[in-house]
């Protein structure tokens, strides 16, 4: 085997084990790891040489075993992004007017000063809750910036800025925690220390790869590449994608899905399996509850019914769903796309019902439950019993759709663009972007976001370079340093790791040095800590909890093993027979039922169907067929590439070598129709706004579908507006909408909706003189809780008062601590009865 | 006998990190690489027997002459840059001649040296 192979003949002492610092001739040379900045998800073995506070040369580590050495093409150009020119030395004051791109250096001690004023300020007159806090995903976002802003800045308000329905990952984090009691991700070895050849491990035979590119992704802890090391012991692929992707030309079965319709899908492999009796009875007589429930509920789902829906084969669809449920042991690898459509938690729970039925859960290649190493990160939202209980209550939760439960920890992010729209149901004073470049990337409707922004009297932005989002709305900017610049902690499952710091860039700070600086001075009581490794000490082994986390050590113990350290839990399988997947140590999975429920008492405590269900897309071919006409083309976004991360990268000469332009993806004889050529820009259109990309012809897309790269921006153009770097000019949220969700304010549409494309021509009016000089595309009201302008017509007849949003901003309080595992405990609670009833009925 | 890398070729996903990790190590400028990557396809057969229907998608390394397969790096032990930092664990290297054992009909393999 060939990973048998590398461990016998790799030479462990030439890459230093058992060292974690030394000198190779005038080097020091660290072994630590890489997450951000410039960013990802995950956190892979490094070894960083550093001459004279500089550095130089980056390769990975083969003695890490998340990782064994491999790098993707952006942590190897590290040395670039690292030293590159336009990074930011010193903080900043904005001299000129938003979006003039003028600034005057000032010290820390200055913009300190001046922060610690504006917050103390709006504290003592508005609240705290008036100041918003906006991150985005990747950096050291996890915790150390939600305690910063519930310790230090006391809001309950930390959300991602016009980033609608919680779309990305936290739904099928939470429908999995509702259905099975725990997160869950596919067993390809990473939760083992000695990886493939560990005993225990067995490869899936199938891997069932559903709404993502993970090669590319690398999404949520997790390397795409995996997946392949799995095929050289003989996994097999069933690709679900619009797109052809590599997984996806190698795979037994390719579902060319119509983006948006996964839940027919999903509910269509279900009937089958159960109607052709491939169920694990075993599993489901023992493990399960509800599973009645699902057999009625896809009665008549079946694959001629889901197949024109989605546009694919029925016999595809059996096909896969045979090879699936027959399989010794399979896993689905399920991505962002899931919640990239407004039917999200009823495709989170198709998926979760398939591993359901097979038993392929917490089995040897299947998906296993999986917690972050050590019970570490227990829970987002770090810190926030110490906000006054006053400011807490002023929670911004409300999402889109939902009147009830608060689902998820975080503050909505359509509450933060009506608030600073509206002023209701508060004005809001200050906004802090942090790990975060909501224009360029996160904000669904960039220019409403652009425009709402504009309208908050004081906003902080923290970043390694100027971005189009601070040149437009900032007025500090204060300079973050990179990953090799600081030292941090991070659990994303296993194992726990660490950052090392190995040099520093002019007055650059990391995320953990501002907060605590920061944080000493607005409310030195809740600031204990004398440094960063004392903070990720802390982290690693206290927060406030009374159990704690069972972390033994601290960070320079963590520091010295390599980075990195594995928890038995995470790499044991069955866990639920074992007595260990529940907190009161029965056998069980650690829902109301002590099952893995088909029918859910989390998703009916939510208000949301419990059982998988499809929503036909709002601006699509079967729910809107007056749009079809004028708009024929079915567009999807967002699928990543090898250079880049969300906004990042975009500096850096030898990524673009590779990616120059952001690329919109047509089959050639869409292309041909059009007179468009490979190469040609092309302006894409909804009714909602237009922008521009390149076109790339590539047959392994329908003709009826186009593919548009996200959160592109030029930083080699103009920084001041019009232009803002180009960040409107090729930006495909200039077409999609916020204040449209699914079920329980959960899900966007942003990954199916209609489009035009037609041939840019010279002197056409950009993207950027739209939006900053001419008030944008028209296509919303401000100050109107709705998506569009049709929308927000039909809404007019209602005052903001009657409306149901008020009603369920005041209703908040009391549920606003409850989530997750909190949620199920109450649906058992207010269940009790229904529960007894059908347990004594088994 | 002479030192050379295996790929492969079944395996080879595109990713770039090859590349990269050649450009940085011999400090190639912007168009100049150690080790480029080609790629062939996407497209699908229309009639060739038990291949019709299939996509063919299929990438190789190509190793350019700047490429001294890292032998200062081998040197002390260490994995040439592009074989260390291989996502899809495609690329090996040693003795031409051991590797040439490896090239078992079960996957399509590609065995690649350099003048010396």
């Amino acid at each position: 085997m060939f990973y048998e192979e590398f461990l016998e003949t790799l030479d462990r002492k030439a890459y230093h084990e058992g060292e974690w610092r030394w000198q190779e001739g005038e080097y020091t040379v660290t072994r630590t790891n890489h997450w951000s900045p410039p960013g990802c998800h995950n956190g892979c073995g490094v070894l960083l040489y550093v001459k004279d506070n500089k550095l130089e040369f980056v390769e990975g580590d083969p003695l890490a075993p998340f990782n064994n050495g491999k790098l993707c093409m952006r942590c190897l150009d590290l040395v670039e992004a690292v030293n590159h020119p336009d990074r930011l030395k010193y903080p900043l004051r904005r001299a000129g007017e938003r979006g003039e791109n003028k600034w005057e250096r000032i010290s820390w001690d200055e913009a300190y000063d001046e922060i610690v004023e504006k917050v103390n300020f709006i504290k003592e007159n508005y609240g705290s809750h008036t100041i918003l806090f906006d991150h985005g995903t990747g950096r050291n976002i996890g915790w150390q910036l939600p305690l910063f802003a519930s310790t230090a800045l006391e809001t309950p308000n930390v959300s991602n800025y016009g980033f609608t329905g919680f779309a990305c990952y936290l739904p099928r984090m939470i429908g999995s925690s509702a259905k099975m009691g725990e997160m869950n991700i596919i067993d390809v070895s990473e939760i083992h220390e000695k990886r493939y050849a560990d005993p225990s491990f067995r490869r899936p035979d199938v891997v069932m790869v559903w709404g993502n590119e993970p090669l590319k992704s690398n999404a949520d802890g997790f390397l795409g590449h995996w997946i392949v090391a799995c095929m050289q012991l003989g996994t097999k692929i069933i690709s679900i994608d619009p797109r052809l992707t590599w997984l996806g030309s190698r795979a037994e079965v390719w579902l060319q899905v119509r983006p948006g319709t996964d839940g027919a899908l999903g509910i269509a492999m279900l009937n089958t399996i159960i109607d052709e009796d491939l169920v694990n009875h075993d599993f489901i007589d023992k493990w399960t509850y509800g599973y009645d429930a699902l057999v009625e509920s896809v009665q008549g789902k079946d694959a001629d019914w889901a197949a024109e829906i989605c546009g694919v084969d029925a016999d595809d669809i059996r096909k896969a769903a045979r090879l699936y449920a027959t399989a010794e042991s399979a896993a689905i690898q399920w991505g962002l796309a899931f919640e990239q459509q407004i039917a999200a938690l009823g495709v989170t729970a198709a998926a979760c019902d398939l591993m359901g039925v097979t038993g392929n859960i917490d089995n040897p290649g299947g998906n296993v439950l999986v917690k972050c190493a050590f019970d570490i990160e227990k829970r987002y939202g770090l810190g926030d019993f110490k906000i006054p209980r006053e400011n807490y209550s002023h929670k911004l939760t409300t999402s889109a759709g939902i009147e009830e439960s608060d689902i998820v920890a975080c503050a909505s992010a359509d509450s933060f663009i009506h608030a600073s729209e509206a002023g209701e149901p508060f004005k809001i004073q200050m906004l802090w972007i942090e790990s975060g470049n909501p224009l360029a990337c996160s904000s669904m409707d960039a220019p409403r976001a652009y425009e709402a922004m504009r309208n908050i009297p004081y906003i902080v932005v923290a970043d390694p370079f100027m971005t189009p989002t601070a040149v437009a709305c900032a007025d500090i900017v204060l300079p973050v340093a990179m990953s090799c610049e600081r030292n941090a902690v991070r659990t994303w499952w296993t194992p726990a790791r660490s950052i090392s710091k190995c040099c520093s860039y002019y007055e650059a700070k990391s995320d953990e040095d501002i907060v605590l600086e920061l944080g000493r001075r607005l409310k030195p009581e809740n600031w204990p800590w004398k440094d960063d490794k004392e903070l990720s000490t802390w982290y690693l082994t206290d927060q406030y909890a009374k159990g704690g986390t069972s972390y033994e050590g601290d960070f320079e113990e963590l520091q010295a093993r390599g980075g990195y350290k594995y928890w038995d839990w995470d790499s044991q399988y069955y866990k639920y027979e074992k007595g260990i997947a529940r907190p009161d140590g029965q056998p069980g999975f650690d829902t109301a039922t002590g099952r893995f429920e088909f029918w859910s008492w989390g998703y009916n405590h939510w208000g949301v169907d419990p059982m998988p269900y499809h929503i036909e897309p709002k601006d699509g071919p079967i729910a809107n067929p007056e749009m079809y006409k004028d708009y024929p083309l079915i567009a999807t976004s967002g699928g990543r590439s090898y250079e880049f991360f969300h906004s990042e990268h975009r500096q850096l000469e030898t990524m673009r070598e590779f990616h120059p332009y952001p690329l919109v993806t047509m089959h050639p004889d869409l292309a041909a129709e059009h007179g468009i050529k490979d190469g040609d820009w092309v302006w894409i259109e909804s009714p909602h706004g237009r922008c521009r990309q390149k076109a790339f012809l590539f047959p392994g897309i329908k003709k009826d579908t186009i593919h548009m790269e996200h959160a592109w921006w030029y930083p080699e153009e103009e920084a001041a507006e019009p232009s803002l770097y180009g960040v409107f000019d090729s930006n495909i949220n200039n077409m999609t909408k916020i204040f449209e969700t699914g079920q329980g304010g959960i899900g966007s549409g942003i990954k199916s909706f209609l489009a035009k494309i037609y041939k840019y021509e010279e002197g056409d009016e950009m993207p950027g003189v739209t939006v900053t000089e001419k008030g944008g595309f028209g296509d919303y009201v401000f100050g109107a809780w709705a998506g569009d302008k049709k929308t927000a017509e039909e809404r007019m007849a209602k005052t903001y008062e009657d409306d149901a949003v008020r009603r369920a901003v005041a209703a908040k309080v009391a549920d606003a601590d409850m989530q997750g595992r909190n949620a199920l405990n109450q649906a058992m609670a207010e269940g009790e009865d229904a529960i007894g009833t059908f347990t004594s009925k088994e | 006998m002479t030192k050379g890398i295996l790929v492969n070729y079944d395996f080879c996903t595109g990713c770039h990190s090859c590349e990269v990790a050649c450009k940085k190590i011999l400090n190639l400028p912007k168009g100049e690489y150690g080790i480029k990557v080609t790629e062939v396809g996407p497209f699908q057969y229309s009639d060739s027997g038990d291949l019709k229907g299939k996509w063919e998608w299929t990438y190789m390394p190509v190793i350019t002459q700047a490429c001294d397969m890292c032998e200062s790096r081998t040197a002390e032990g260490k994995m040439p840059m592009c074989v260390q930092h291989c996502q899809a664990w495609a690329m090996y290297y040693g003795e031409a001649s051991d590797l040439v054992a490896k090239m078992d009909g079960k996957n399509r393999w590609a065995l690649i040296t350099v003048k010396e």
